[in-house]
């Protein structure tokens, strides 16, 4: 690192001889009023080589390191965001490698202003950013090259790693120019390609991630280890916001392996040469909690509770979106509906439990983790250590799965960590077991959504009111300035408050539930259930008004025609009105979110016992301009499975204070035997690019349960589905 | 003492019976391709082989596999090279790959009994492992196409 970090604040824009002769192209991004961390040396490390605040390291062995600011957790950022710098370079592709940034301002989201890995905006946030050192990069060993020769760098070119000079047929390569490249000054304002140019973007890559993936040697967090460390197991309180009152650690201690026991303030933790004796040594841990507050917090009482603040004639709730008279239009509707709609708190349940390696010294604090919020990870851990956050070195690690979960400005798994360390003065690996990961929290909010609408004569809605309850996952955050106004949470009504229908009298609301169970994004946040409401609920609409839901849909997104064109996409590709095998039937939802739209269609059959098999899923995705094609098929299938185990499954409830799920087997996802087959269409779209991480959850619950709806007359309106429900109702219609 | 060929390398291992095989692989050997997932057989991120069959380190006594023959995923090739791995590789299966090494070990062992899995055989195989990705279409894909089955 050897350089003063301070420089960094003042360059826009530099390039940097390092060690080894290699060429190092950084930003410096202005971090737009968060606190300004700045790149630690690693405490006791020798010196660097390179500098951190680098997107492109290119060596004289001809490797080309793309530092990747976004965390790879399965949606393919280790792959995409390095596609976009090598095209602009003009690099390699077999030479391209990658690896994960520091936590440092250069690496902060262009538009979060924190690092951070989320939203869907991972390509979309960084295409401009990453093309643009791509360029500096080209631009820079194409003048070291014409410098090397004696002649107009015009008449240079660079292609696959080299830079080519044809009227004399003369090469260098990347390598053999870093050096070089080095000492010149980068452009300010460089030339970009021509998307025509584009020789990787817009083309399926292979994942770079892949062989270390398939042969055990990509490192999560959980593989972490580091000299002199511990693992601790901790036990935390069964009921959120308790605490210790007593606890006796004898019995703990005397289990072979386990080293010392250390209270931090949300726990006790064992710390032992391992997992399995931390752990036995955790569970032999005598405690008496206090539970506090929620200690008679009860999901079926929740209920009411949930119930009582979504009267729609009792108390105000906050206007989240409003047109026309909603209920005027209702009064003199022909025909009006109303239902309830309800999803519960659901689990993350990233394959890799939570887990956390910390080592506090004197100096500062070095992290091992696998994280989405490096940010707020560091200025976690300063504030816990006394130390400033750029003392703070976060080593990001393969995430064994996020989906919002590694995404936590309260930052509890690092923060737990980092105590135990201080407390211990060892390294320290916290695991969280896979229960301690179920029962921890911060989980996707329970919601109850009452919506009305109002039909005219022709059948079409002309009042539509939707008024959202459940706790906020922004109050308490340092999110709350941007995205909570006036108890209006605008993650919780994202989907429903601007809705695609054209629906002239509208008025979408939300209501506040009280605090207490830690809730937090959970892949697609807000769109993961406000979709279920309102493509169920639009369906209902066709229904009453006797049309088919998708020539219904139509009438109503005359002035959308790119949600009708995605929409159209995948009710042709799927034959929908075809006749089907017996017992089988379809259903679609179409939703917008994080700048994409999904449609999908779902075939599914109902058993006599009530079991749903969903057979097939069509998928139309238009998401803008494409980086990677095989990423967005892979995403989509992804996230069609992510929200078809919460449809089918997901349910995480309390009793006693105490969350009742604890594993796989009471906490189900779907497996290889519910697997659909899933057909992914991509539109051809010049529209501005949106995410893919997310946006194929949000359309699969009410797509099934549309079908459902098709095949048995039932309408599910709460989720998980309940075969006991469908039991009575198969073959009523 | 209990002795176990892990890898093709002989091992006396100086560990508590009861211990799961699955934390002498990663704490005491370091070998930490093979996944902790959920401690209770749910999951199979742990499969590894148990004198060729499927088996889940995470509920297996490391004194029951005295004398057996072990395989983990760092063992199934040098590097990559298993059919297996290629067709994972082929397809691109993994995302965030933690379980990918259960569900190759699951899959090299269905393969090696049976060359060419119908559909049925596949879920009978496959479902024991849990991938929150949502790769099943194209582990079942890559399994097919080890078999020699031609995918459309």
């Amino acid at each position: 690192m050897g350089q003063d970090p301070d420089s960094d604040r003042r360059a826009f824009l530099k390039a940097t001889a390092a060690a080894g002769g290699a060429l190092v192209i950084g930003f410096y991004l202005p971090g737009g009023g968060m606190p300004k961390v700045l790149a630690a040396p690693r405490p006791g490390a020798s010196p660097a080589p390179f500098a951190p605040n680098a997107f492109i390291r290119i060596a004289p062995d001809e490797s080309v390191t793309i530092l990747c600011n976004k965390s790879e957790m399965g949606q393919g950022v280790y792959t995409a965001l390095p596609m976009i710098a090598a095209d602009e370079m003009d690099a390699d592709w077999s030479r391209v490698r990658v690896e994960a940034a520091p936590a440092a301002p250069p690496y902060f989201h262009t538009t979060f202003g924190i690092q951070v890995t989320g939203g869907s905006t991972s390509v979309n946030s960084s295409f401009d950013q990453l093309r643009k050192a791509g360029a500096i990069a080209r631009i820079m060993l194409v003048a070291a090259a014409a410098e090397s020769w004696k002649v107009e760098p015009a008449t240079c070119r660079a292609e696959n790693g080299y830079v080519l000079h044809e009227a004399t047929g003369r090469r260098l390569s990347f390598g053999q120019l870093a050096a070089k490249a080095a000492t010149l000054t980068p452009p300010t304002d460089p030339k970009l390609k021509s998307p025509t140019d584009f020789k990787l973007i817009g083309r399926p890559v292979r994942r770079i991630d892949g062989r270390a993936k398939v042969t055990g040697q990509a490192k999560f967090g959980i593989d972490v280890k580091v000299p002199g460390m511990l693992t601790a197991v901790i036990a935390r309180p069964p009921v959120f916001g308790g605490t210790v009152k007593s606890f006796n650690a004898d019995k703990a201690k005397a289990v072979p392996g386990v080293k010392r026991i250390v209270q931090i303030d949300t726990g006790i933790a064992v710390l032992a040469d391992g997992f399995w004796p931390a752990k036995l040594g955790r569970d032999a841990l005598e405690i008496t909690w206090n539970d506090g507050p929620l200690a008679t917090l009860d999901s079926t009482t929740q209920r009411k509770q949930y119930e009582e603040l979504a009267r729609l004639d009792g108390s105000a709730a906050a206007v989240a979106a409003t047109r026309g008279d909603v209920h005027a239009a209702l009064a003199r509707a022909e025909k009006k509906l109303e239902a309830v709609y309800e999803v519960p708190y659901l689990a993350h349940a990233t394959m890799e439990p939570l887990n956390c390696v910390a080592h506090v010294r004197a100096d500062g604090v070095e992290i091992w983790v696998g994280t989405q919020m490096q940010t707020t990870d560091q200025a976690a851990a300063a504030q816990i250590a006394g130390v400033r956050p750029e003392r703070v070195v976060i080593h990001t690690m393969f995430l064994g799965g996020g989906f919002g979960r590694r995404a936590n400005p309260a930052a509890d798994f690092v923060k737990e960590a980092v105590k135990v360390s201080k407390a211990a003065g060892v390294p320290v690996k916290v695991v969280w077991t896979r229960e301690d990961d179920m029962r921890g929290g911060y989980y996707r909010p329970r919601t109850y959504n009452v919506v009305r609408a109002g039909l005219d004569v022709n059948g079409l809605p002309i009042a539509w009111q939707h008024r959202i309850v459940g706790q906020s996952i922004i109050l308490g955050t340092p999110f709350e300035p941007m995205l909570l106004k006036a108890e209006l949470d605008m993650t919780q009504v994202e989907g429903s408050a601007e809705m695609e229908y054209q629906i002239p009298n509208f008025l979408v609301e939300y209501k506040i539930a009280p605090r207490g169970v830690p809730v937090l994004w959970w892949r697609s946040v807000g769109h993961s259930f406000t979709a279920f409401v309102k493509e169920c609920f639009i369906d209902e609409c066709a229904v009453a008004a006797k049309q088919d839901p998708v020539a219904y849909r139509r009438l109503l997104l005359v002035d959308h025609p790119r949600v009708r064109g995605v929409m159209d996409l995948a009710a042709e590709k799927a034959g929908w009105g075809r006749q089907l095998p017996q017992g089988r039937t379809m259903g679609i939802a179409v939703h917008e979110s994080f700048g994409s739209l999904v449609a999908q269609v779902a075939e599914v059959s109902v058993s006599p016992a009530g079991e749903v098999t969903v057979h097939r899923v069509v998928c139309a995705v238009d998401c803008g301009p494409i980086v990677n094609p095989d990423t967005v098929r892979a995403q989509m299938e992804s996230g069609i499975v992510f929200g078809l185990s919460a449809a089918l499954y997901g349910r995480i409830t309390f009793k006693d204070g105490r969350v009742e799920q604890s594993n796989f087997h009471d906490y189900p996802i779907l497996r290889m035997n519910a697997m659909p087959s899933i057909e992914v269409f991509l539109v051809d779209s010049m529209a501005p690019m949106g995410g893919v991480g997310e946006p194929g959850t949000p359309p699969i619950a009410p797509a099934v349960a549309n079908a459902i709806f098709a095949a048995t007359g039932k309408r599910i309106r709460r989720l998980p589905i309940d075969p006991d429900e469908l039991k009575a109702k198969r073959g009523e219609t | 003492m209990i002795s176990v060929t892990i890898n093709g390398v002989a091992h006396r291992l100086d560990a508590d019976p009861d211990t799961p095989l699955l934390w002498v692989l990663r704490d005491t050997l370091g070998l930490t391709g093979t996944k902790y997932g959920c401690g209770i057989a749910q999951c199979g991120a742990c499969t590894v082989h148990v004198d060729g069959e499927p088996t889940r380190a995470c509920v297996t006594p490391v004194s029951s596999v005295a004398g057996k023959i072990v395989l983990t995923i760092e063992g199934l090739s040098k590097s990559g090279e298993h059919p297996v791995q290629q067709a994972w590789l082929e397809l691109d299966v993994v995302q965030c790959g933690y379980c990918q090494s259960g569900q190759i070990m699951t899959a090299a062992a269905l393969l090696a009994k049976t060359p060419k899995p119908s559909d049925a055989q596949i879920n009978e195989a496959m479902s024991g492992v849990l991938c929150r990705c949502g790769t099943y279409q194209r582990i079942r894909a890559a399994i097919k196409r080890v078999g020699g089955f031609q995918e459309p």
